[in-house]
């Protein structure tokens, strides 16, 4: 175990009647960037502030470098909060808000100005150290804000969407650059976000919360591929959801009857099910091909174009379906048109219907 | 000028002429007329001699520094160290005035803006509101029997035992400063929430988070938000307490007078108006200057009062 574990035992947060995090339990490995991905009001922050010691758990442990953090203060934790909107010191320079946590502990003016700096190259932006805050773009100020919390020399760096005041562009270009720096330092980032493309393309593994439960944790890939819940098959990327009555299993293939016909579906994460049971099948819209041999029969409505890609929207036994295909090429399919379709079963979930 | 019809035709264009022309003149009535006008004749009266109304305008009637000199050197050649000492410890009272306000409002000020929330809030303001209700020259009689011979703090003080002849509160000024300390806290507290308030909470988060203690807090992150709001309420409160009348008669030391009780003796009882106004005029000059150099010292920029 290494100091830069950080492990959720059972932890709940409750305020008042309501419950924010519910019995969240999982081990994060010294060295990972992690990200909870959930839809506002999920209850990520609050789990962030519980880990940062802002909040207490009314349940469970927080363990750091497997040591209990109860009633140990934000300031004693060895975590470094960004917060969303940075919260840099508008008053000071950049030098000064690096080297704040420096100044904190004592250290003299000299040796602070000298680690700072360090830290401004170590984020790319030397020699800035004597601008003023608001004299620095949206990236950079993100960046200023990352050396002011490497600055306590963290074990783990929390990030409360610190990219969401970003342009797409910058937006894009800060993921690449805080992995960046991630893989540099080696700390363990914990990264909070609502947007599926930042915490896929940055973190080694993703919780996915809804209404405060973690509904699956796996990396990236995993969770795109083989969502465990139909919260993380729609929340995380596009997807059709079918909803059907189950015929048959055999070992992983589901047999299913559907208002789009019998279909066979691979189910999520090896449930079994009885036949009879209401289940919902998810197939990505870039899983679902057109093939003039393929079982479901269905209507264009409309072909819609999108730079990259283009999106056909489908009708089919009463239900809407979407297909996405790469953008240029073909002329844009006219509606009415009868097309026939099929998707891999290996590609597609299986899930018990919500409520059943 | 140029810039001030520019000003009225953009004003004109969006609210109409009667709208402009009522808003300007009233503009110029007050500036010029209740401003502007009375302080110069004042600033003119202070440079003539006192004389009877049949030589107004007559030859003797010439401008003269005499009023001023006589502040300073009285009528002989002695220095008047008697109303020179009365002015310095008028500002100095004053100062210290500001000062506990500071030291008081802060704080207030400071939870008003970051912690309290629903009723206590509303309490609080109210709380802050209520001085003003109560007019001048019944809240320095309030503060005369709170701290009288026989008043409230010396009751209780003898009551439980504290000190056994009763202290002389009037005399030594600390109902004077009481009082007037708390008539302008209102004053001093919502320029500063005012200030307070822009602060962004997580600013105190992250300083904390980094292991500030919070006095560096404050020191580093709230107090440089709040020095511009400190600088107009101090402004405001050092203004208002040097210029006091009602407090300093009523309930100040028998053998301590303040500036303004000069001023209106001169006025009033001596019905030497030019000398009054030259007094007046040096109260005003004096507080000016003394304002100026502290927001100097303090490095605030005259631009930050009144944001």
């Amino acid at each position: 175990m290494s100091t830069r574990d950080v492990t959720l035992d059972h932890v709940s947060i409750r305020f008042g009647q309501h419950t924010a995090v519910n019995n969240a339990l999982l081990n994060i490995a010294g060295g990972e960037f992690f990200s909870f991905l959930g839809p506002s009001g999920c209850g990520k922050t609050t789990l962030l502030r519980c880990i940062s010691g802002f909040i207490e758990p009314t349940e469970g442990r927080v363990l750091i470098g497997g040591k209990d953090m109860k009633r140990v203060g934000p300031n004693k934790r060895p975590t470094a909060l960004i917060f969303q909107n940075l919260a840099l010191f508008p008053l000071m320079s950049v030098a000064d808000n690096i080297a704040f946590p420096l100044e904190v502990r004592g250290v003299g003016r000299k040796e602070r100005r000298k680690r700072a700096d360090e830290l401004l190259d170590l984020i790319a932006l030397p020699g800035v150290g004597d601008k003023k805050v608001y004299e620095l773009s949206g990236g950079q100020r993100q960046r200023v804000a990352i050396a002011r919390a490497l600055a306590v020399e963290p074990d783990i760096l929390l990030l409360d969407e610190p990219l969401s005041a970003l342009d797409l562009k910058l937006r894009q270009h800060m993921r690449t650059e805080l992995r960046a720096i991630q893989q540099r330092v080696g700390l363990t980032f914990i990264y909070i976000t609502h947007d599926q493309g930042e915490a896929l393309t940055m973190s080694d593994r993703v919780a996915v919360m809804n209404a405060g439960v973690i509904e699956q944790i796996d990396d990236p890939l995993t969770i795109y591929e083989k969502p465990r819940t139909p919260f993380v098959a729609s929340f995380v990327g596009e997807t059709n959801s079918i909803p059907g009555k189950v015929v048959s299993q055999s070992g992983f293939d589901v047999s299913l009857d559907t208002a789009l016909g019998r279909l066979v579906g691979r189910s999520a994460g090896g449930r079994q099910f009885a036949s009879g049971q209401d289940v919902v099948l998810f197939v990505r819209p870039e899983q679902l091909m057109l093939d003039p041999g393929g079982k479901i029969a269905a209507t264009v409505v409309k072909e819609e174009f999108e730079g990259s890609q283009r999106h056909l929207f489908l009708e089919a036994g009463n239900a809407a379906l979407r297909v996405s295909r790469v953008g240029g090429g073909a002329e844009l399919m006219a509606p009415g048109l009868a097309v026939k379709l099929n998707f891999d079963p290996g590609r597609s979930s299986v899930m018990p219907a919500a409520g059943a | 000028m140029e810039r001030i019809k520019g000003i009225f035709g953009d004003f004109v264009g969006r609210h109409g002429l009667g709208v402009a022309i009522y808003i300007s003149a009233s503009v110029l009535v007050w500036v010029i007329v209740l401003i502007a006008l009375p302080q110069v004749a004042m600033l003119d009266y202070s440079f003539r001699h006192n004389l009877p109304p049949a030589q107004i305008g007559g030859p003797e009637d010439v401008y003269t520094i005499s009023n001023y000199s006589y502040f300073l050197f009285g009528n002989g050649e002695s220095f008047n160290a008697l109303d020179t000492g009365v002015l310095f410890k008028t500002l100095f009272a004053a100062a210290i005035v500001t000062f506990i306000d500071i030291l008081i409002c802060y704080p207030i000020a400071f939870i008003l803006a970051h912690s309290a929330t629903g009723v206590a809030a509303r309490m609080m303001v109210l709380g802050l509101i209520v001085p003003f209700w109560v007019n001048e020259i019944l809240r320095a009689f309030a503060f005369r029997v709170i701290f009288g011979a026989t008043g409230l703090v010396n009751g209780i003080g003898m009551g439980m035992g504290l000190w056994d002849t009763p202290v002389d509160f009037i005399r030594a000024d600390v109902a004077l400063y009481s009082s007037l300390t708390y008539s302008y806290i209102l004053l001093m507290v919502f320029p500063i929430y005012n200030a307070v308030e822009a602060l962004d909470r997580n600013q105190i988060e992250a300083a904390q988070d980094m292991g500030a203690p919070w006095w560096r807090v404050h020191w580093r992150i709230v107090l440089p938000v709040a020095k511009p709001g400190i600088a107009s309420g101090a402004t405001i409160v050092f203004m208002l307490t040097a210029g006091a009348l009602a407090a300093p008669q009523i309930i100040g030391g028998p053998s301590n007078l303040w500036f303004t009780q000069l001023v209106y003796q001169w006025f009033n009882d001596a019905s030497n108006w030019q000398r009054g106004a030259a007094y007046a005029t040096i109260l005003l000059g004096s507080c000016l200057t003394f304002v100026l150099l502290l927001m100097k010292v303090f490095r605030v920029p005259i631009g930050a009062i009144g944001r």
